[in-house]
């Protein structure tokens, strides 16, 4: 049986004495949340944290609120958000698609959002990474899927990020100092093993998001649960009552070591209607911006291929087009 | 075997008899086994695939508190294997480790945490081979050898067998179809993951609690292993939690468990993790092949040439075994009047192969079935009339000698065909919509033993007593295909008691006559008819006592509803126990036994003992498909599948066996595959297995899974037990060709080789757009030396089933 | 790490019962209820939350044991297969699988009868399309799922008041 390695266990009642915690005892301590992401990663030893710093007793990490937008406190889990109504639609479907509903009940969205970058050579048991010498992302030197690369290429896997990119989403960063609200794209950094621009001693508290958008979020995945996004289209716009696109965001999401925003083709879209050769034109705008690599599931040069074809479902539902029959043949079940 | 009458078990829908202990979380599978004082074992496992040990150093981990054994290669001097030709494992490696995961240390420790950690003190020292990745490079590279014996260089088998001239039959041939397949290997995923405890007795002797299909074999094996007398040693096979043939093998680590409990003197246990799972693996050969078949313009078979080149990973394993059956099985679905079969098994530093479900053959079948389909194309014919008008006759021989029985695949294609409306779906359902059609036939248990002897395939015990109670003693396991349940139903039927009445003993080798082990689908059928045989001579007595009782002659008595009554007259009757009563007063203690030795297969050159078989099952299998034109995404609304089961003994678990296969023959259609990969080989020398997860290595889920519509097609065949074949394997076998044919007829490419992904697809769709062959698929058959063949002339053309000259053909018109 | 206790006490509520028990800090739920509360119903295929073989319910919500922190469970209400039963009286859902071949092997059961017993708990009429989504995250390698959609619906129907 694949176990922990020993740890000290910390459970704070608010967020303040959990900052005052990872503060005091530095790289050595991590958050614990769900539980989803760190703990295989944590029997697999990539992280083996003296000191666990759990968020599930604090109060506050729970909330929601809904005014001129929603907030969700980041400890709320994923099927919370899943039946929240006022979860907008591309999080919701980004949220839906996750893992599967064991995973979605534990796993919460701060975690989600924080989620380790994956890598088919780091996404191992510590055996077979000795067996490979290792890679850059831990224990090595040598980036296995690029042995020129410098950097690690480890890729954003998380669903929920771009499908909040989109929605012009915020997080608030809380640390001992202080807290700052700070958009969901500056979270990321691409970079696989720096991925988070948090602070180690800062907790992501709420996530923010204004309302008025129409979004859509198409995740392409091999099976119908389980498995981590290979590809995450999530874009949201807001219409005038002409149809005419006001404002656009189109972000991509395990495309890089980030979920990010692509400005080009949230600009082009900008005072258009989404005609059929708008949303080619789009479409091969956003596919341009995809870049796979060889180190999660699929062969590569298709998921390149098909890249435009995802960003084309995303487009054509956003227009009204009925794309439940698509739907259900790629995620398999009614999002 | 006696059949007649009135079936009141056999054929109804029950729970099964061990359904209770499976929903209550009572059934004890091999890691839920506790014992006092009871230790636990992990291995430590090569990181390298190729590789001289050079030195071992343990003083760390021995000093660990918490660790109270460790061994290594030097404790286990003797070699093991399953088969007797391929005795070349070592519990822990013996200098020399072979692929990544091949065990080199033991750590025996108070709990696995501890033990972990002692690992990790645990320091070896290697001399790096050159690794050999796959069988071309077998070829290429002789040297290093992987083991120092196998036919030649790094090539475990090569043989030849041509029964007929087949150059000749293709000469005359109206049209000759040469086309290439692979097979992607795949493994088996069981969700439990091989355990075992080793616990010594209070004699000192040896009991093995283990996950395993094949008590018998584990128990043979064992002793030689350890160096111990048989009788010294009890294993027990706790039921599987999945097995499909990855739990056929000796394992590494039941040996090393025993040894270390026998040298402590304490329990011990071991649980690998699923890691290790995929790295036992013994799983799907991949298999290159290169398949020339003639036919005449009618789309009759005339002969077939198959060539194969299997990759067989570090280990012989039942390698000697698979290699046959990459080709034995083609003859037994289609008159085929001419057939020659090379294969290689070459030596790979991965994890060995062995037998899926299925056993070797699903791979040619794949080639077979999707090269009919063009074959079908080419001729203008329906892909279903052109294989209705080729199936084999029933109670004939084929070329290669196997004796076939019953033939129900006629009518599991006009059923299958029906059901799923057929001919008004095929070619006529539109862009990116097709429908494919493929069939298969397999065995109902191997004709012969893994070790040669002449004594029973299964025996089977009764015991019955004055409380009326009745208890069944059988060697096989339960590995979740209802092994339990068939024998409760058999020896129930012809006692006339309800099944659940009945206790089953089984997979016990301290306690149960010998049953050869759950694999080649032998259970219902050899198990089966050794019941029957048991339950026969029991009710013989019981009815003689009966019939002095009632006062009539014992043939006059009819047992049934747990009672014995005159069968004119119910009201002069005993209840079931009131007659095992007098049965016991007059016979004294009563006890019966039977048992089971398939018949003597016809075939008599070397190599005719793997193929022959009682009674071969039959399947054909109807799937319809939707492919996304522009991105090569495949769904699958549905499966039809029509089953040639001789008879049903539970129609609950004969379903759940044909829907178990179809869903593993769509999952290796569509995704599985145990792929390694290597690293720039100037930097490193690793090669290890990609994906050894189950997130990774892909296994369909419940929404990826399309309805099933199974039909059982019921045909007794007499040298089954009230005439039932097997089910649990055969029906996979059609699956992965009917996909491939399914695609095809949607949007006009072949993908010859698995699993078929959505880029293999697109590809193929962009050749057939620039106007190319849309086909992805091998491309090339390296140069294999094959033998000369060993020659043999089919039945019809005067041969006797011994190797025969050449030129002993009479002239055939 | 010598701050770290080598063992805590603490109290589960599991299966309608208040459970002390004493375990390894580092222990998983699945670990503390199979190797120190002796519950060996609940399985393991993975221990990552790739199988969901370890499924129980917290709280009537159905997790993976293999990834909740043994320390974070107390108070909490667990449910596992041993609870499943009302006495001799098998759960409808324990019943329907065992009629209807949704129980092969049986390793993944114990997971699967839980994870289902939280779907019908909520809605008692799921349709094929609901039921095959709540148990999208349990793997089966015996059944290929049929039997068990067509138990899980039997069963829906025999709990019908």
């Amino acid at each position: 049986m694949m176990r922990l390695p020993w740890f000290d266990y910390r459970a704070p009642r608010t967020v303040a004495e959990a900052a005052k915690i990872l503060a005091g005892e530095g790289p050595g301590a991590m958050l614990i949340a769900g539980g989803t992401d760190l703990l295989p990663n944590m029997k697999r030893r990539h992280q083996t944290p003296k000191v666990l710093v759990s968020l599930r007793g604090i109060p506050s990490l729970k909330s929601f609120s809904n005014g001129s937008g929603v907030a969700f406190g980041s400890g709320l889990t994923l099927t919370e958000v899943i039946r929240n109504e006022k979860t907008p639609t591309a999080l919701y479907q980004a949220a839906a698609q996750v893992a599967t509903v064991h995973l979605r009940n534990s796993g919460t969205l701060g975690g989600n959002l924080c989620l380790d970058t994956r890598c088919t050579y780091y996404n191992q048991n510590h055996e077979w990474r000795k067996a490979i010498d290792f890679c850059l992302k831990k224990d090595g030197d040598i980036c296995w899927v690029a042995t020129a690369s410098k950097r690690c290429v480890a890729v954003s896997s998380t669903d929920t990020a771009p499908a909040l990119i989109a929605l012009n989403a915020k997080v608030i960063l809380e640390g001992v100092p202080g807290q700052r609200e700070i958009p969901v794209e500056n979270l990321y950094r691409n970079d696989g093993i720096d991925y988070l621009s948090r602070k180690p001693d800062e907790i992501l508290t709420q996530i923010s998001i204004p309302g008025g958008w129409e979004s859509t979020y198409w995740k392409l995945r091999r099976r119908g649960a389980f498995d981590f996004p290979i590809l995450g289209v999530a874009i949201a716009l807001q219409f005038s009552s002409e149809k005419i696109i006001q404002e656009a965001r189109v972000a991509l999401g395990a495309a890089a070591s980030r979920p990010f925003l692509l400005e080009k083709a949230s600009e082009f879209l900008k005072g258009k209607k989404l005609s059929d050769d708008v949303i080619a034109e789009t479409s091969t705008l956003i596919a341009s911006r995809a870049k796979p690599l060889d180190n999660t599931d699929m062969d590569l040069y298709w998921r390149k291929e098909v890249a435009d074809d995802f960003a084309g479902y995303a487009l054509r539902e956003l227009r009204g087009d009925d794309m439940r029959a698509t739907r259900l043949r790629i995620a398999r079940f009614a999002v | 075997m006696s059949t007649q009458g009135k079936l009141r078990v056999i054929g109804k829908a029950r729970r099964r008899v061990d359904g209770r202990a499976k929903v209550t979380g009572l059934t004890r599978f091999a890691d839920d086994i506790v014992l006092p004082r009871m230790l636990h074992c992990r291995l430590l496992r090569s990181p390298h695939p190729h590789a001289e040990i050079l030195e071992i150093i343990t003083g760390k981990a021995e000093k660990l508190p918490g660790v109270h054994l460790i061994l290594t290669g030097k404790d286990f001097p003797v070699t093991f294997g399953i088969m007797p030709v391929a005795q070349d494992e070592y519990p822990l490696a013996n200098g020399r480790v072979r692929y990544v995961g091949d065990p080199i240390a033991a750590v025996i420790a108070k709990d696995e945490q501890t033990a972990t950690e002692a690992l990790d003190l645990i320091e070896v020292k290697f001399k790096q081979l050159k690794t050999i990745s796959n069988p071309e490079e077998a070829l290429q590279n002789p040297e290093p050898r992987i083991h120092d014996y196998g036919d030649q260089g790094n090539i475990h088998r090569i043989q030849s067998y041509e029964f007929g001239d087949v150059d000749e039959a293709l000469a005359k041939s109206d049209h000759v179809f040469d086309d290439l397949f692979f097979y992607e290997g795949n493994t088996h995923l069981p969700i439990e993951q091989h355990a075992s405890v080793a616990a010594p007795d209070g004699e000192g002797k040896l009991t093995l609690w283990s996950s395993t299909q094949v008590p018998h074999y584990i128990h043979r094996a064992l002793a030689r292993a350890l160096q111990m007398p048989a009788s010294h040693i009890r294993v027990i096979a706790c039921p599987n939690g999945g097995g499909f043939g990855g739990k056929c093998d000796l394992h590494n680590h039941e040996i090393v468990v025993s040894r270390a409990a026998l040298k402590l003197g304490r329990p011990v246990k071991i649980c690998l993790n699923r890691e290790e799972v995929f790295y036992m693996h013994r799983g799907r050969h991949p298999v290159l092949m290169r398949m020339r078949t003639g036919v005449t313009k009618d789309g009759k078979l005339t002969g077939m040439h198959l060539q194969t080149l299997l990759d067989g990973g570090g280990y012989g394993s039942y390698g000697p075994a698979s290699t046959f059956y990459t080709g034995v099985l083609q003859t037994v679905t289609y008159e085929l009047p001419r057939y020659k079969f090379d294969a290689c098994r070459a030596f790979t530093n991965k994890p060995p192969c062995g037998p899926k479900r299925g056993h070797g053959t699903p791979q040619p079948r794949f080639g077979q079935e999707v090269q009919l389909d063009k074959i079908a194309e080419k001729l203008k014919l329906d892909p279903a009339e052109l294989r209705l008008n080729i199936v084999a006759k029933p109670d004939t021989l084929t070329a290669n000698w196997l004796k076939i029985g019953t033939i129900g695949l006629a009518e599991c294609i006009r059923q299958a065909t029906a059901r799923s409306d057929w001919k008004k779906k095929f070619r006529k359902m539109g862009p990116g919509r097709g429908i494919g059609i493929a069939c298969s036939s397999y065995l109902s248990g191997a004709g012969l033993p893994i070790y040669w002897n002449k004594m029973p395939h299964s025996g089977v015990q009764l015991l019955a007593d004055r409380s009326g109670q009745v208890t069944v003693f059988c060697g096989a396991t339960e590995i979740g295909q209802g092994s339990d349940d068939v024998l409760a139903a058999m020896v129930a039927e012809v006692l006339g008691m309800d099944p659940y009445d009945i206790r089953c003993v089984t997979g016990d080798t301290a306690l149960t006559p010998v049953d050869l082990g759950s694999y080649s689908s032998r259970v219902t059928v050899m198990m089966g008819n050794a019941a029957i045989q048991a339950a026969e001579k029991l009710k013989a007595q019981i009815a003689e006592a009966a019939g002095e009782q009632l006062e009539v002659i014992p043939s006059r008595l009819s047992f049934s509803d747990g009672r014995v009554f005159v069968t004119e007259n119910s009201n002069k009757s005993l209840s079931f126990k009131e007659a095992v009563e007098f049965a016991e007063v007059k016979f004294g203690t009563l006890g019966a036994v039977g048992s089971y030795t398939p018949p003597r297969a016809p075939g008599r050159y070397k190599g005719a003992g793997v193929g022959p078989s009682p009674a071969y099952s039959y399947s054909a299998c109807v799937v319809e498909v939707e492919v996304d034109q522009a991105t090569g995404w495949i769904a699958v609304p549905k499966i039809w599948i029509a089953h040639d089961i001789g008879r049903t003994v539970n129609p609950v678990l004969a379903r759940g066996q044909v829907e178990g296969s179809v869903y593993m023959g769509l999952a290796e259609a569509l995704m599985e595959e145990q792929v390694f990969r290597r690293l720039p080989p100037k930097m490193s020398h690793a090669l290890v297995h990609k994906i050894p997860s189950l997130l990774e290595y892909k296994s369909p889920t419940s929404l990826d899974m399309p309805e099933i519509d199974t039909i059982l097609i019921e045909d007794p065949d007499p040298n089954c037990p009230f005439g039932a074949k097997e089910a649990g394997q055969g029906p996979l076998l059609p699956v992965m060709p009917a996909v491939a044919n399914a695609i095809f007829d949607a949007v006009g490419v072949r993908i010859d080789e698995l699993p078929i992904t959505p880029d293999k697809v697109l590809k193929a769709l962009e050749l057939k757009a620039a106007g190319k062959n849309p086909r992805v698929g091998p491309e090339r058959f390296p140069l294999v030396p094959y033998p000369k063949s060993i020659f043999v002339l089919p039945p019809w053309e005067g041969g006797d089933g011994k190797e025969s000259k050449r030129d002993d053909a009479v002239a055939v018109v | 790490m010598a701050a770290v206790p080598q063992r805590v006490h603490l109290k589960f509520l599991v299966n309608g019962e208040e459970t002390p028990v004493s375990f390894a800090p580092y222990k998983t739920l699945l670990e503390v209820l199979r190797e120190d509360l002796n519950l060996t119903g609940t399985k393991h295929g993975c221990e990552l939350g790739e199988c969901g073989a370890c499924a129980v319910l917290i709280d009537g919500e159905p997790h993976l044991s293999c990834l909740v922190l043994g320390v974070e469970c107390e108070g909490r209400r667990i449910e596992t297969v041993e609870g499943l039963a009302d006495g001799a009286e098998l759960h409808p859902l324990q019943a329907a699988f065992a009629d209807l071949g949704a129980a092969q092997c049986g390793y993944c059961t114990p997971g699967i009868l839980m994870t289902a017993k939280a779907l019908l708990d909520k809605d008692p009429n799921p349709s094929r399309e609901t039921i095959k989504e709540a148990i999208s995250g349990n793997l089966c390698r015996c059944t290929g799922y049929q039997q068990i959609f067509e138990a899980i619906e039997e069963a829906a129907v025999r709990m019908k008041p």
